[in-house]
């Protein structure tokens, strides 16, 4: 309340220039906006010309007390299913067709919406309380407290909500901004404001803002500026002044709400724009709305459903008119007449009958299934919340499901396209080795501190304990109460200083920063090299000392300082120290201590800088407030290194750990300055360089530059930092140079050669010497370029070109970015679950590739088919021996069984080739080739390629992609596949933001596909049959006694019962199944992810299962209807004293069915008297039922027309017969089902059913079992694993077939619908445009599929190979003996990994198989195509298609 | 190694999870609760189905279901029945000119005899009933014509009927009593049965006419308005019989008030409405009068008809039926084979799966045995 006090303390008037603007700026589209501090002066709020924009408070909620329930109702309203059932409510209350008491059958429809409602109420609340929360953060506002120019203006602390548009506002560092801001000022002398972007965009490195050029007067200035839109990029303004003058307004003026202040220490500027209107939440779309792949199927079947609901009444309705019709006139006694006594036609009412049967039968649509798979859902994402394996204690982050209604999605997936930098890899990069001069500093100790490192991964918890104890060096000062800004000084503290336990302490509050750990910035030196160092420098020191020209030095001992020299300075990173002040309290030492400090300043040039500076403040007057002090960059923080470390903020994390590198040899970055970098070198002190120009890096020219004028021995010096294949380029030609240089270049290659195939990232450092007349010369045309007007870009470019020639390398770097813990093996493990696994990333190809090789995504063992930087015609002719192939391997294979074998293909692909291959007339060819590797690697892409690819392969093939990554460049790619999954980890949030998932790890992706996915699949799958069924065979039985009551649309069951009993009894337990079944335990799931594939495959729930289901639940309903028929018929029993029997049979027989369904049965005393579970459950649900019914029938004497069930249910109990009827119909029922589930168990298990059976094993042979199959992923390199040979022998080959073959005979049904599924999709894959030669390729392709080596049913073309089908019977009494050993080789038969004989690739993925045959021989004629023998046809098809793309 | 480091995490699942509670002081971490819930591994039975877990199911269902259904139908066989259709249709059939001229409409009784012979004699308490066929009781329109609170005995329900009974809710104004379709066909064909002796003469079978509704129907569904007692007075003046019938409510029996208006028990019976097209209704009970002879012993019987009922018009029949009940009601043979059948399948299946088992199920066998 304190902070609040001065609030309230006046306005001032100012009416006339307020209508004017308010007018003019609805005119111009423009927003106009005044200084409040004029306003409020003198306690006239209301004319305040500000007062029309929307203020900062944001609310971002749906609903208010009063709109909820007319909003939420018209939001429900739009699902078609709700409409659908308010409409038959309401078909209801017409007389003539109402089936049942109107009041009644609102009452499914009211409990559905409410229940909807009730949760959009939840979720709307927790929006409210998350908005309250912003809305209550505080910051400064500047308050003036007199109207005269003085500096004893005042900040008074506010809640976020209370900010407006024109207030001033103090920001200090770390702290968030809360609106769109104008940079009015800053502390920083070049008046820059330093922000980080994180929560927009995911970049962490640090932008620049300038403080608004000219100066602003705070009372007559007026800002004018275009009106709220969400981009980012743009703003566009100007500030009018009193004089009249217009000063421009830019985007780098304007600070966006949700950035982050760094590394500035006080800013200050006016809010233009708040609340909602601010840019960042103009951005902030909503979640978006996916729809699962398991509803979209369920949708057909929804649809289904509606045309099997019409058939039915329509079938009613004529049966009604015939039986009305055979009466003819003589009207029947029990034919009543309409209500006003009027006769009925035979066609009428059936007209009126079509109707009430669609209310009678509205069960069929299963009303409370979406609501159902609502709640099942919530239930499924708060167990994967819960997931212990899926936290990662380290960032104290779990899981975070975004999209609640697509945790089934996570099953499916097919493809995954992964980001490599931060996915992949943990995004730290660490110093490895450098070469200097030709000679190779191989780094060892460092090598070994990093394997250190690795181990305390392990041992992290150990850690912990110390974290607190350890010093931490930036206290966190006055400010505590904004506990906003406590959390991000903290962070930032703790990230530069402690151990790794800190830095997770660190990371606990928040974790998307990319701050420096230890690991990263600990170097160890090379001895060797440091000798070198410390030797260089002291000659330097000697020389200077003796004043020596420099150029005396040996050369390569001057390379060796100009390396450290050019790791230290080419780089834009900024220095500061860790006691840099983040409080007024500090700023006032600092104010004082700067004058004192400046005199220290060794250069002149900064020296200049300062005095500007101080030029500036004299004249600025009243800005002088804005801008306060420089930092004490160089005040004795940075002068006395001993006492605090420095601390390094780079816009790459490569410039960082090249920079601490060179720290590592006491060559420190110590100052920077626009146009001065200070060093501090051993044994030569501080020096400091001009700075004169620096060129900054850019994906073209992928390099950057600066250019100093070198303090030793005054010459300019460019030092140039690049990747090694353009500064290679641009080395001086050799003949010009030394022999030596020669050398050093040709050596320097090798050993990056050998850094790349060490998945490092590497560098090149180069110099070049400018003697004056030609930085002259180039100075004046780079001015030129410079102050253009036009082209500018264009021409800063050509001149970095110029200058960057004729280079001298001085050596080469090899950073590390190491992979993230258990990569490998998860990938491993996802491939083996049949995920094709895609890494796309911008990094460059030889990187790329070792990453790829690091984590198992490439297997020496593979063929690498690398197309880089290649031509449409290049990309044609290599690509071509695919197309190509499939007709002459169709000849040839059924002769002879070698092609068979499988060859492992690698794609490695770059971004210009990928150019080509998106091309639209090449795309197919491209998935083609790309669908027969085994992996595809796609470096160099922009994030709209990645997304392009993503995009393309899930329209092409029709498959499920998932994508993950972590940086903003990912971004596109995640929200275009089905799946986007966000790594929390250092990029920021952005990537977070638009995921579907997030995850702390890469290596959690494993079990939230292999385990939850599949969990959530199988539940919803079956949960929804379940569903279909359930309902089908309840109105079944109201259909069957349509035959019996003259199809009038009667209801032998009490519709109380018909009602709720879909609402209550039967769905019930079937939430608790779709929530908590498990049909495979989650060890056995991770250690065997061939199951996977059931998900893949959509196993649980194709579309002749719905119809399954149907005919199943139609013969059900006929055992249920038919055998109380029978049993009753003729008898004395009345209408609904028969239909209760009728009631209780199909509970306990739609129960026993769910019984025979679900696969575990959880028998947990606790959960028993919660009623949650199911065995008990069942009983407890029949008890129940029984209970209601009692009561029910008991409860009135008089009421429930018509059924009027007053104590049928307990005459019945007396009634032997009805306990007869309750044994006999389920069991009757159930039967088929039951003998074609263990016939299934037995004969042709599933492979989730052989999980299941290995859950059963006691847990020493299961993990013998598993471990089995452990040893032969983790050794995919091993030639021959003991047990393999097992698996060329006849009873593993049998038994593998038997269960395939067998499985292929029998659902013969699931067998022709997958091939079907299968030559659509090839055909799919086919060419869409009609080019000939296109069309030509790929009508192979079908073809193809008979003689795959992918096999449900036994392949004909293995031949010998192939034990012939014949065989079978003989093989499965072979199988008899190997007992484990059947079981085990069949899982551990990994298809993917083995490179045996075709029988083996059972389980590959539905996409790959053609390709995967043809390869062999591809590769057998790669080489030789591209320069001997290219079939003529294939050279003819080159030129073709060059013509027509042409 | 991720195996083991999965186990392992397993393992030290428990007190981990333990000490992250113990913890003080420490910033409350987002870890999940290690419980067996959360983490969903919750003890659980996992039934696999497969040919040998379910193959005793299937042998133990055939074996108890085959006796119950031989039980069944032994009982069902011992019961005996006697069927006899009198509606009337043939030339030659006794009832054929009052079922040619019965309708709604006519106020003269008609009235006719059907002889049958009793081959066997019926022991025990023997049930008569009507049977009606082609009858749709359970018409949607006819189900919902009546007005429970009506036949409670309620005052302002009595008055003013449920709009369900239209269009058989009033007269001219005046409330019918009681209201609906039901109500208004209402079975109103006197059956009497005379025994012929060997010497010719007929004697009247005794008929019960109590007991043959729900005990609760007759005590607490169905009410006469005001009390049993003087009923025409409650009934009277402010009420019309039903169209059909030939009197009102309060007449149906008017030699017994306890059996009279809404609580008559041949009205209560009816307003049962029937489950299937082809019904009977219990009409009469013969008690069983010593345990020496039989209730019903075998010779020549008569059906006494007063042929009120019309059934032709909608091809209907009117039955009569005698029928002795056992434990398990009326007679039915149809339940018994059922069961027989049933386990037989059962039986068989189990069989079959006995086969598949022995052949084909060897996993199952050889998981228990871990090398």
């Amino acid at each position: 309340m304190a902070r609040r006090s001065s609030e309230d303390t006046g306005t001032v008037k100012a009416p006339e220039s307020r209508r004017q603007r308010k007018k003019r700026s609805k005119e111009n589209k423009t927003r106009t906006v005044h200084a409040n501090l004029l306003y409020d002066a003198a306690n006239k709020g209301e004319e305040n010309p500000n007062r029309h924009y929307a203020n900062n408070k944001i609310k971002t909620t749906k609903y208010t007390v009063l709109s909820f329930l007319p909003k939420n109702l018209f939001e429900q309203f739009h699902r078609f299913a709700n409409v659908y059932f308010v409409f038959i409510a309401l078909l209801n209350f017409v007389p003539v067709v109402n089936a049942f008491q109107p009041e009644l059958a609102l009452a499914p429809v009211v409990f559905i919406l409410s229940v909807t409602a009730i949760k959009d109420l939840w979720e709307d609340y927790r929006r409210h309380r998350s908005d309250k929360e912003i809305n209550h953060m505080d910051f400064n506002q500047k308050e003036r407290k007199q109207r005269i120019f003085t500096f004893q203006e005042r900040y008074v602390e506010k809640y976020w909500k209370e900010v407006r548009v024109g207030d001033f506002i103090r920001l200090r560092c770390n702290e968030i901004l809360p609106a769109d801001v104008l940079l009015l000022s800053s502390s920083d002398p070049d008046r820059l404001c330093h922000i980080e972007t994180a929560t927009l965009d995911g970049e962490t490195n640090l932008k620049q803002r300038q403080v608004v050029r000219s100066f602003f007067d705070l009372y007559n200035s007026i800002i004018e500026c275009e009106k709220p839109n969400n981009d980012l990029n743009r703003f566009r303004g100007y500030i009018i002044h009193r004089s009249g003058r217009r000063d421009a307004l830019y985007k780098e003026n304007l600070l966006l709400r949700g950035c982050t202040i760094r590394n500035t220490e006080e800013a200050v500027g006016i809010v233009i724009y708040a609340g909602h209107e601010t840019k960042a939440m103009l951005n902030n779309n909503g979640p978006r709305y996916k729809r699962s792949k398991l509803e979209r199927q369920m949708n057909v079947d929804v649809f289904w459903c509606v045309v099997i609901l019409l058939v039915l009444c329509l079938f009613a309705a004529i049966g009604h008119g015939l039986w009305m019709f055979q009466y003819g006139d003589k009207r029947p006694v029990f034919d009543v007449l309409s209500p006003e006594g009027t006769d009925l036609s035979p066609i009428m009412s059936a007209i009126y009958l079509f109707l009430t049967m669609i209310i009678v039968f509205q069960v069929l649509i299963p009303i409370s299934l979406f609501v159902s798979i609502e709640i099942v859902k919530i239930c499924q994402v708060y167990f994967i919340h819960q997931d212990m394996d899926l936290y990662d204690e380290e960032t104290d982050s779990h899981l975070q499901c975004r999209a609640l209604n697509i945790t089934e999605d996570l099953g499916q997936m097919q493809y995954i396209f992964s980001d490599k930098t931060g996915t992949l890899t943990e995004n730290k990069m660490v110093f490895r080795r450098c070469t200097v001069a030709g000679v190779e500093y191989s780094h060892d100790a460092n090598a070994k501190r990093l394997a250190m490192y690795q181990e305390m991964d392990s041992e992290e918890e150990e850690c912990t304990s110390h974290g607190g104890t350890l010093p931490r060096r930036d206290s966190v000062t006055s400010h505590q109460s904004a506990r906003v800004v406590l959390r991000s000084q903290s962070t930032k503290s703790h990230r530069r200083t402690g151990s790794r336990a800190e830095a997770k302490r660190a990371s606990i509050l928040s974790k998307h920063t990319a701050f420096s750990s230890p690991m990263e910035k600990d170097i160890t030196p090379d001895p060797k090299l440091l000798d070198k160092v410390n030797d260089c420098s002291s000659q330097m020191d000697f020389m200077r000392f003796h004043s020596q020209p420099m150029s005396q030095l040996p050369s390569d001992l001057s390379d060796t300082i100009d390396f450290f020299i050019a790791l230290t300075i080419c780089n834009t990173v900024v220095v500061s120290s860790p006691n840099q002040p983040s409080s007024s309290s500090s700023l006032i030492t600092n104010r004082s201590s700067n004058k004192g400090c400046s005199s220290l300043l060794s250069s002149p040039s900064a020296e200049s800088t300062l005095t500007k500076l101080h030029e500036e403040r004299s004249c600025g007057g009243l800005e002088n407030a804005f801008s306060p002090v420089p930092p004490s960059y160089d005040g004795k923080a940075s002068w006395n290194i001993e006492e605090g470390e420095l601390r390094y903020e780079a816009e790459s994390p490569d410039e960082a750990a090249l920079v601490y590198a060179a720290r590592a040899y006491k060559c420190s970055l110590v100052g920077r300055l626009p146009d001065q970098v200070t060093v501090e070198l051993p044994h030569l002190g501080k020096l400091s360089f001009e700075l004169l120009h620096t060129l900054g890096f850019d994906s073209t020219r992928k390099r950057m530059s600066v250019v100093v004028r070198h303090p030793l021995t005054d010459q300019i010096t460019v030092y140039t930092k690049g990747a090694d294949s353009v500064i290679m380029d641009l080395i001086k030609p050799p003949n010009t140079g030394r022999k030596l240089q020669k050398k050093i270049v040709c050596r320097t290659q090798n050993y990056l050669n050998l850094y790349a195939a060490d998945g490092l990232r590497t560098l090149c450092i180069a110099k070049k010497i400018l003697s004056q007349e030609e930085y002259a010369c180039w100075l004046q045309r780079h001015l030129e370029a410079e102050t253009a007007i036009q082209g500018r870009e264009q021409l800063l470019f050509e001149s970095a070109l110029r200058l960057e020639t004729n280079l001298q390398l001085l050596g080469a770097t090899g950073i590390e970015d190491r992979l993230q813990d258990g990569v490998p093996e998860t990938i491993a493990s996802l491939r083996k679950a049949g995920l094709q696994i895609w890494v796309l990333t911008g990094d460059k190809q030889e990187t790329a590739v070792n990453i790829a090789y690091a984590c198992k995504l490439l297997d020496p063992e593979e063929e690498i088919l690398t197309s880089a930087d290649q031509t449409t015609k290049a990309f044609h002719s290599s690509f071509a021996p695919f197309d190509l192939h499939p007709s002459s391997s169709l000849s040839s294979s059924s002769s002879h069984a070698a092609p068979f074998l499988v060859h492992r293909l690698g794609l490695v692909i770059d971004g210009r080739t990928l150019a080509y291959a998106l091309d639209k007339s090449l795309e197919d060819k491209f998935l083609a080739v790309a669908r027969s590797c085994r992996s595809v690697l796609c470096c160099r892409s922009t994030p709209l390629q990645k997304s392009m690819v993503v995009k393309l392969v899930r329209n092409k093939l029709k498959v499920m992609t998932l994508a993950i990554g972590d940086g903003a460049n990912d971004v596109s790619m995640i929200q275009v596949a089905d799946v986007g999954v966000g790594i929390s980890g250092q990029e920021g949030m952005q990537a977070v933001m638009a995921s579907d998932f997030a995850l702390p790890r890469f290596r959690y992706l494993q079990k939230l596909l292999l385990v939850h996915g599949h969990w959530c699949y199988s539940r919803l799958a079956n949960m929804i049959l379940y569903f279909f069924y359930k309902n089908a065979m309840f109105v079944a039985l109201i259909f069957w006694f349509q035959f019996y009551c003259g199809f009038s649309g009667s209801a032998m069951i009490d519709q109380w019962y018909l009602i709720f009993f879909n609402l209550m009894f039967s769905a019930f337990p079937q939430l608790i199944t779709g929530t908590l079944d498990k049909d495979v335990s989650a060890e056995t799931l991770q250690h065997l992810p061939q199951l996977y594939v059931n998900g893949q495959n959509s196993e649980e729930y194709k579309p002749y299962m719905f119809w399954m289901n149907m005919i199943d639940a139609f013969y059900q309903s006929l055992m249920c209807f038919f055998i109380p028929y029978f049993a009753y018929a003729d008898s004395d029993m009345d209408l609904f004293t028969w239909g209760t029997p009728i009631t209780t049979l199909a509970l306990f027989t739609i129960l026993l069915h769910l019984g025979i369904e679900t696969k575990t049965w959880v028998t947990n005393l606790i959960l028993d008297s919660l009623m949650t579970l199911l065995l008990s459950h069942f009983c407890s649900l029949i008890a129940l039922f029984f209970t209601v019914a009692l009561c029910y029938n008991a409860s009135c004497p008089t009421c429930y027309s018509p059924s009027n069930p007053y104590w049928t249910m307990q005459r019945l109990l007396q009634d032997p017969l009805f306990y007869l009827l309750c044994i006999i119909t389920p069991v009757a029922a159930l039967l088929p089902r039951y003998f074609y589930r263990a016939c299934q168990g037995t004969l042709f298990p599933s492979p989730v059913q052989v999980g299941r059976q290995l859950d059963k094993l006691p847990a020493d042979t299961r993990r013998n079992i598993l471990s089995l199959t452990r040893v032969k992923v983790g050794s995919p390199l091993s030639p021959k694993p003991p047990f393999l040979s097992l698996s060329k022998a006849s009873p593993k080959g049998c038994n593998k077939n038997d269960q395939r073959s067998i499985s292929g005979s029998k659902t013969l049904e699931a067998t022709q619908g997958q091939a079907d599924e299968e030559e659509d999709r090839s055909c799919l894959s086919g060419p869409t445009d009609s080019e000939m030669h296109l069309s030509d390729l790929y009508t192979l392709v079908p073809s193809e599929i008979d003689t795959l080596p992918y096999t449900k049913d036994a392949p004909q073309p293995a031949g010998e190979l192939q034990p012939p089908s014949t065989e079978v019977s003989e093989c499965l009494d072979k199988t008899l003996e190997p007992s484990d050993v059947s079981l085990s080789s069949w899982i551990t038969s990994t298809p993917l990994l083995t490179p045996a004989d075709s029988v083996q690739l059972n389980l590959l993925p539905d996409g790959a198989p053609q390709c995967v045959r043809y390869s062999r021989n591809s590769e057998d004629r790669l080489k030789p195509d591209h320069a001997v023998h290219p079939a003529h046809r294939t050279e003819q098809e080159v030129e073709q298609l060059l013509h027509t793309k042409l | 190694m991720m195996a083991s480091s999965y186990n392992a995490k397993e393992e030290d699942g428990h007190p981990s999870g333990a000490s992250g509670h113990g913890g003080p002081g420490v910033v409350k971490s987002k870890k999940p609760d290690n419980t067996a819930f959360k983490q969903q591994r919750l003890p659980a039975w996992q039934p696999i189905l497969t040919a040998g877990t379910v193959l005793p199911a299937f042998f133990v269902i055939g074996l108890i279901f085959i006796p119950i259904g031989i039980g069944l139908f032994v009982t069902s066989n011992n019961i005996k029945e006697f069927e006899i259709d009198y509606t009337g249709v043939d030339m030659d059939s006794p009832c054929y000119t009052c079922a040619k001229n019965s309708s709604w409409n006519n106020t003269t009784p008609c009235t006719c005899s059907v002889d049958f012979t009793l081959e066997q004699p019926f022991e025990s308490n023997v049930f008569m009933y009507y049977g009606l066929s082609n009858f749709y009781q359970n018409h949607r329109r006819y189900v919902k014509s009546r007005d429970d609170s009506q036949l409670n005995g309620g005052r302002s329900a009595l008055m003013e009927p449920s709009k369900e009974c239209e269009p058989y809710r009033k007269t001219d104004g005046v409330p019918i009593a009681p209201c609906g379709a039901i109500a208004n066909s209402l079975f109103n064909d006197t059956l009497e049965l005379f025994h012929i002796d060997s010497n010719g003469s007929r004697n009247a079978v005794p008929l019960v006419k109590k007991g043959i509704a729900w005990w609760t129907d007759k005590h607490v569904k169905f009410r006469n308005p005001g009390g049993n007692n003087n009923l025409t007075l409650a009934f009277q003046g402010d009420f019309s019989k039903p169209v059909n019938w030939r009197k009102p409510v309060y007449e149906l029996d008017p030699s017994d008030p306890e059996n009279n208006g809404f609580i008559n028990e041949d009205f209560i019976v009816w307003m049962r409405t029937a489950a299937l097209p082809t019904f009977r209704k219990l009409y009469r009970i013969i008690q069983k009068k010593s345990s020496t002879t039989p209730t019903l012993p075998s010779g020549k019987y008569t059906l006494d008809i007063t042929y009120n009922y019309p059934v032709l018009s909608f091809d209907g029949r009117k039955r009569m039926i005698l029928s002795t009940i056992s434990w398990m009601g009326g007679k039915n043979p149809f339940l018994g084979i059922a069961y027989i059948t049933v386990g037989s399948i059962c039986f068989f299946l189990g069989v079959v799966l006995l086969i598949i088992h022995y052949k084909y199920d060897t996993r199952n066998n050889s998981a228990d045995i871990p090398n």
